[in-house]
């Protein structure tokens, strides 16, 4: 499923590689987390299909499946949507024609919401958003010089936004911090790529922060390396990096147990 | 049931009496039944209501009563009413009531003769018949006849009637029980009587009106009760808060509506009934200010209220919420309600009596079922607990909404809440401003502004509008903000702006305990946890569904004010600050009354710069002012220095009058065009104008500079300390105290007050960052102007010196109140932009430095003899200067002083009385007038103004004169001549101060 995607034009990508970085990416969350990883098959005919994130927004009971941004990547909701029904999901479909939303322009902080304003998600896709999740407030940020919001972005911690260095990330910032009645701690890092990471608290396990491998960004590693309080496991991402493709990309993260 | 009782009632009267004229009284006397009955009851009687009789119950909610009239099965609701409600109402209704029933009643009966009248026509002609059957009825039913009918009196007088409907009640109840039948009609007859007789006395004894009220309570019931037609909205209130045994009322307040959507927080410091003017007194008992930590509350009963009223936001859909937090809510509300689930009780059904949601689903409910089980154990005060705690994290809660649009035209909604001002385009939150970033809130008309705090990297404030749908709706957003932000924000309220003479804008201020105080406040309750019964989710629920009360139905439902957020902890820094701030006000205006004294101000050495910066502060101000005022004021982000100074009000006339002039050099261009004169002319006339509508009877600010005022008061000095808005200002006149110019700097505030109704501001930090900020920007200008000022010392020198002495040019106006302005060249003001100008604010003394050639402007008073000369030959930034007494003579010359090119100067001359002190009275301001009249080259500002001060009746003419004209022009004469026309005028006032304003441009030119 990870072939050419669309993208800008820059170095081929190796798909064997791209293949094992994933495997790894699952075998992180399926073996050393614990969590229940269902995969979906990959869909030749959709080359972005590996990311699945940008498909469907879950929090909480509500499943949110989006219609993204990239007409050619419409498609990709279907599969995921099948998925979540059987997790006894509440489902909302984005059905609006008008509406535009990718899941890489939601960042949630467990107060709120916010949505990135960019190519591929638009006033109306956060619209619905908000109507779907009302309990939340739902702020939106212009995004400009990047794919989606978390593309420079994302919580590292209960209370902590991991965001890049970059000119628009530092604006996304503010704009997000004069948007919010709470305020948050925040962790730069001098690699917009590697601001985004996956955040997650298991019970057992505590807080646990899959984060791009030094060998990638090792300055931004190393600002990794210093919470003290996470479980911290570097992964590799290099290959979809190349496509656009971050680490919170390529799941969505459901805090429910299946029966599948 | 009501009806029925109406119909044989009447019935009986008809059959009695038998006048046509009672068909059409029948209706009144249906609801006045009642009544009578009560009044005939003896005292001793009414033990026997609180005790025997069910009566008291409905007595103590009338609105429950009317819905046990409407529909019998309600009437048990006013059973389930607490004891304490039933004393309280023995209470209501021992007050005295005077006549006035017709009106209070009044709308009472409206609705009752609709239920009534049809019955009673048909009633008629049956009348013999239906007597018997009904006798044998009332019979039968007697006590719940008797039930009822206490109920509908209580309902249509619930308060007015006291002793007599009472007893009445008592004396029908007794009989009915003992004499059934005949009684009854005996009865009415006597009711009748009795009606006849209070309607006659009711007029003659007029002298104490009092009208009736209906409050709709959050659990749903009505609360009646009869007040004085000219209480304050606080008498209301407390009597609701009694009513309902809430002590920590001050998150509560009470709303009437205009027109359906419309909702209003009455006053509690106003009169009701200037507030409501001719809408019926309906009010609706709400949260006002949502608390953001609910648990932060002394008492279950406030958070049961609390609760009460999120239901209602919840189940109206003003607070939205998932699918999820619906049937969370909803069970907690179930728990509350009912207790544990119950399987043997709580049947299928039990939930569908209870509305939790706007769109209430068969899949909600089982959820909430679902949920309600897992409570079990929990109490109602503990299901409260939790349900607040799960509603306070809600993103709309607490937020009140307002429809607006943007500069753009675009439509939003602004939330207000307890952080600050939220922005929303349909559902999204597009912008946020925290109260900490918010320097100033003001509204012209229809349009609603806020002043921004620079960001970070950015070097000026910016000011952003908003179009609001009208007048009042800017207003009325205006005013929930400053409630918002001094009860969140603050530790303690503001002081109302005092009086002041020309006043523009709302002197408006929350009046309220803040939060801080409140929970401070309740740290002290010391009382067994009252008794409530929590019965009324169904009812509410009802209500809710249906449109089940009146007026509070749909209006209450639509929108509703939310205070949400967070207190911060920065708030309370900030309050600190102002605490501070007002200290340094105090010692202020003591140092300032002495200055008074002192005739000629000059800015003075190590002062200079802090007077200069003051100066260019209040410039600012005026510069804001002049803003506001220009008509199409709306100013987009560049605020560069707004007034922090003003403070609420931050408009005043004088200010804007300096404002023309001395505004700072971005924003001049706008005031320029019309010469300062015009522009601060048009500004007072706004401002007086606005006064007449204005419920609030204080206004006294004077604050030009140009003007020359009789009889003027200067107060604005003193006022300004006393403004809480004034804290922003405390630096600054901090500031001033050190330097010469304490009263200027005073002035100026104070001038910057003053409000209008059809403007209004409201800052609500202290300006010390801003002043900082603009300082840091000014240094330079600060420094250009302290050279200058050295210059200018000499000059000053001299008149402190001597008091002034200045040989130069003469000019001798005898005028009782002229200001002469020399707007000789616009132009000028432009060229100065960057550097020069910082002129006089506050009204009389600041001074601008500007450069100047020798300008000068005379003013001779006659009355005070004086002579003011100033000649300025070579360079002067800006003279202010100020006389103070005006029995002293002086003269005052300037001479001497380097080059400059523009130069503004402003002479000041006031009489000593209204120095000082003055501020402290706020006289009750009777009339107001602007009028204005234009010749050639000279403008004519008169304002009258006429106020009550200690049974001293003041009036006040304040003219500005603005003379305008080029070299051509003899200035001097043309003054002189407007301050004879004055006094000849006005021969009978005297004169108490000229303030003379010139703006001259030498430019390049060198020419005056």
């Amino acid at each position: 499923c990870r072939q050419a995607l669309r993208r800008a034009p820059g170095p081929e990508v190796d798909f064997a590689r791209a293949e094992r970085e994933h495997q790894l990416y699952v075998g992180v969350l399926r073996g050393k987390l614990g969590l229940q990883v269902l995969e979906l098959p990959a869909d030749e005919s959709l080359p972005d299909c590996a990311f699945v994130e940008d498909a469907a927004v879950v929090c909480e009971e509500t499943a949110l499946v989006t219609r993204p941004g990239a007409p050619s990547r419409r498609k990709e909701v279907e599969a995921v949507k099948r998925v979540l029904e059987s997790l006894n999901l509440n489902i909302v479909e984005m059905i609006d024609e008008n509406a535009t939303l990718d899941g890489g322009d939601v960042l949630f902080t467990g107060r709120e919401f916010f949505v990135g304003l960019s190519r591929r998600t638009n006033q109306r896709g956060a619209e619905i958003l908000a109507d779907t999740f009302k309990d939340y407030a739902v702020s939106t940020v212009p995004v400009h010089d990047a794919l989606h919001l978390k593309s420079f972005c994302s919580m590292a911690g209960p209370n902590l936004i991991a965001i890049g260095s970059s000119e628009a990330a530092q604006k996304a910032l503010k704009t997000m911090q004069q948007m919010s009645d709470h305020r948050y701690d925040k962790l730069t890092v001098p690699d917009d790529a590697a601001a985004n990471c996956i955040y997650l608290n298991i019970p057992s396990k505590g807080h646990v922060l899959l984060h791009r491998a030094p060998e990638e960004y090792p300055e931004s590693a190393k600002v990794f390396e210093k919470l003290k309080d996470h479980m911290l496991i570097p992964i590799a991402n290099t290959e979809l990096d190349k496509v656009d493709g971050s680490l919170t990309c390529c799941s969505v993260l459901i805090n429910k147990t299946s029966e599948l | 049931m009501t009806t029925e009782v109406g119909s044989e009632t009447e019935v009986k009267k008809d059959s009695e009496q038998l006048g046509p004229d009672k068909a059409k009284d029948n209706p009144e006397e249906a609801s006045e039944t009642p009544e009578n009955q009560k009044s005939r009851e003896t005292p001793s009687e009414e033990a026997q209501d609180s005790s025997s009789v069910p009566a008291p119950t409905s007595q103590s909610s009338p609105s429950s009563q009317k819905k046990e009239k409407a529909s019998p099965e309600s009437k048990g609701i006013s059973r389930f009413l607490p004891p304490w409600l039933k004393k309280q109402k023995s209470y209501t209704l021992a007050e005295p009531k005077d006549e006035t029933k017709k009106r209070t009643t009044g709308e009472q009966q409206v609705v009752e003769e609709s239920e009534c009248q049809a019955p009673d026509r048909i009633a008629q002609p049956q009348k013999s018949l239906e007597e018997a059957a009904a006798e044998n009825q009332h019979n039968a039913k007697a006590d719940d006849k008797e039930e009822k009918h206490s109920v509908s009196s209580a309902e249509t007088q619930p308060a007015k009637e006291d002793g007599k409907e009472r007893e009445v009640e008592k004396v029908a109840k007794e009989k009915e029980e003992k004499q059934a039948e005949k009684e009854k009609r005996e009865t009415k007859e006597v009711q009748t009587a009795e009606i006849k007789t209070e309607s006659i006395p009711q007029k003659s004894p007029k002298k104490i009106k009092t009208v009736q009220c209906k409050v709709m309570l959050l659990d749903g019931t009505e609360y009646s009760c009869d007040l004085e037609k000219r209480a304050k909205g606080q008498v209301l209130f407390d009597k609701v808060c009694e009513h309902l045994n809430l002590l920590e009322k001050d998150y509560f307040g009470l709303l009437f509506y205009e027109n359906s959507d419309q909702k209003n927080w009455l006053d509690s410091s106003k009169e009701i009934k200037r507030q409501i003017r001719s809408l019926p007194w309906i009010f609706a008992f709400n949260v006002k200010f949502y608390p953001p930590d609910p648990s932060q509350l002394t008492e279950d009963i406030t958070r049961y209220f609390l609760c009460l009223q999120l239901r209602q936001d919840i189940a109206s859909g003003r607070l939205p919420c998932s699918f999820v937090t619906h049937a969370l809510l909803g069970s907690y509300t179930l728990q509350a309600e009912l207790g544990d689930h119950d399987p043997e009780e709580h049947r299928s059904d039990y939930i569908s009596e209870f509305q939790f949601a706007p769109n209430q689903t068969q899949e909600m409910e089982e959820k909430v079922a679902e949920l309600h089980k897992t409570h079990r154990g929990l109490t109602p005060a503990q299901a409260d607990s939790q349900f607040l705690e799960n509603a306070k994290r809600l993103s709309m809660y607490g937020v009140d909404l307002h429809h607006a649009k943007d500069s753009e035209g675009v439509d939003i909604m602004l939330g207000v809440c307890a952080n600050g001002l939220l922005i929303y385009k349909d559902r999204l939150r597009i912008n946020r401003f925290a109260w900490p970033k918010i320097l100033k809130i003001s509204y012209k008309r229809s349009n609603f502004y806020i002043k921004v705090r620079p960001a970070e990297l950015e070097q000026f404030e910016s000011t952003i509008g908003f179009k609001l749908p009208n007048h009042r709706a800017a207003k009325r957003l205006w005013k929930v903000c400053v409630e918002h932000h001094t009860f969140f924000r603050l530790v303690s309220p503001e002081q109302p702006p005092k009086a002041k003479f020309l006043t523009l804008g709302s002197k408006f201020r929350y009046s309220g305990r803040t939060q801080a105080q409140t929970r401070q406040a309740s740290n002290l309750i010391d009382r067994p946890a009252p008794y409530f019964e929590r019965t009324s989710s169904k009812r509410v629920s009802r209500s809710l569904d249906g449109a089940p009360m009146g007026i509070s139905d749909q209006g209450l439902l639509r929108d509703f004010p939310a205070t949400g957020g967070q207190a911060a902890g920065d708030k309370i820094i900030d309050i600190e600050a102002a605490g501070q701030a007002k200290l340094k006000e105090g010692g202020r205006e003591e140092d300032g009354s002495p200055v008074k004294t002192p005739q000629l101000e000059l800015t003075q050495d190590g002062k200079v710069e802090s007077e200069e910066e003051e100066a260019q502060q209040k410039s600012l101000e005026e510069e804001i002012t002049s803003i506001l005022f220009s008509k199409e004021g709306f100013r987009a982000g560049t605020g560069g220095p707004f007034a922090a100074a003003s403070v609420g009000p931050a408009e005043g006339a004088a200010g804007e009058e300096t404002a023309a002039s001395a505004a700072p050099p971005p924003q001049r261009h706008a005031t320029r065009a019309e010469g300062p004169c015009t522009g601060v002319s048009d500004a007072d006339k706004s401002s007086h104008e606005t006064l007449d509508i204005v419920e609030e009877k204080k206004q006294a600010e004077v604050g030009i500079e140009e003007t020359l005022v009789v009889d003027e008061t200067n107060k604005g000095k003193m006022q300004v300390a006393t403004d809480a808005g004034e804290t922003c200002k405390v630096e600054h006149l901090s500031k001033k105290d050190s330097s010469s110019l304490p009263s200027d700097s005073s002035s100026s505030s104070s001038s910057s007050e003053s409000e209008d109704e059809e403007v209004g501001e409201y800052q609500p930090h202290h300006r010390a960052i801003e002043e900082v900020i603009r300082e840091e920007q000014e240094e330079e200008e600060d420094m250009k102007k302290k050279e200058h000022e050295e210059k200018i010392q000499h000059v000053e020198a001299t008149p402190e010196g001597s008091k002034l002495n200045v040989p130069v040019e003469h000019t001798q106006v005898t005028a009782e109140d002229l200001v002469q302005e020399n707007a000789v060249t616009i132009a000028t003001e432009e060229k100065n932009l960057s550097e020069e100008i910082k002129q006089d604010l506050g009204e009389e003394k600041e001074e601008e430095q500007l450069k100047l050639n020798g300008d000068v402007s005379h003013v001779d008073i006659d009355v005070a003899p004086q002579i003011i000369c100033c000649s300025e030959p070579p360079v002067v930034k800006t003279e202010m200067v100020t006389i103070s007494d005006a029995t002293q003579r002086t003269e005052i010359s300037t001479k001497e002083v380097p080059i400059v090119q523009t130069e503004t100067k402003t002479i000041t001359y006031e009489s000593p009385q209204f120095d000082g002190s003055a501020g402290g009275n706020a006289g009750v301001l009777l009339s107001a007038q602007t009028i204005t009249s234009e010749s050639i080259s000279t403008t004519t500002t008169t304002h009258i103004t006429k106020m009550v001060k200690g049974g001293v009746s003041e009036t006040r003419i304040e003219k500005r004169i603005v003379i305008t004209g080029d070299a051509d022009i003899d200035h001097d004469e043309a003054l002189a001549q407007a301050i004879k026309e004055a006094k000849e005028q006005h021969p009978d006032m005297s004169v108490t101060r000229v303030v003379v304003h010139k703006e001259t441009e030498l430019a390049e030119e060198d020419e005056e």
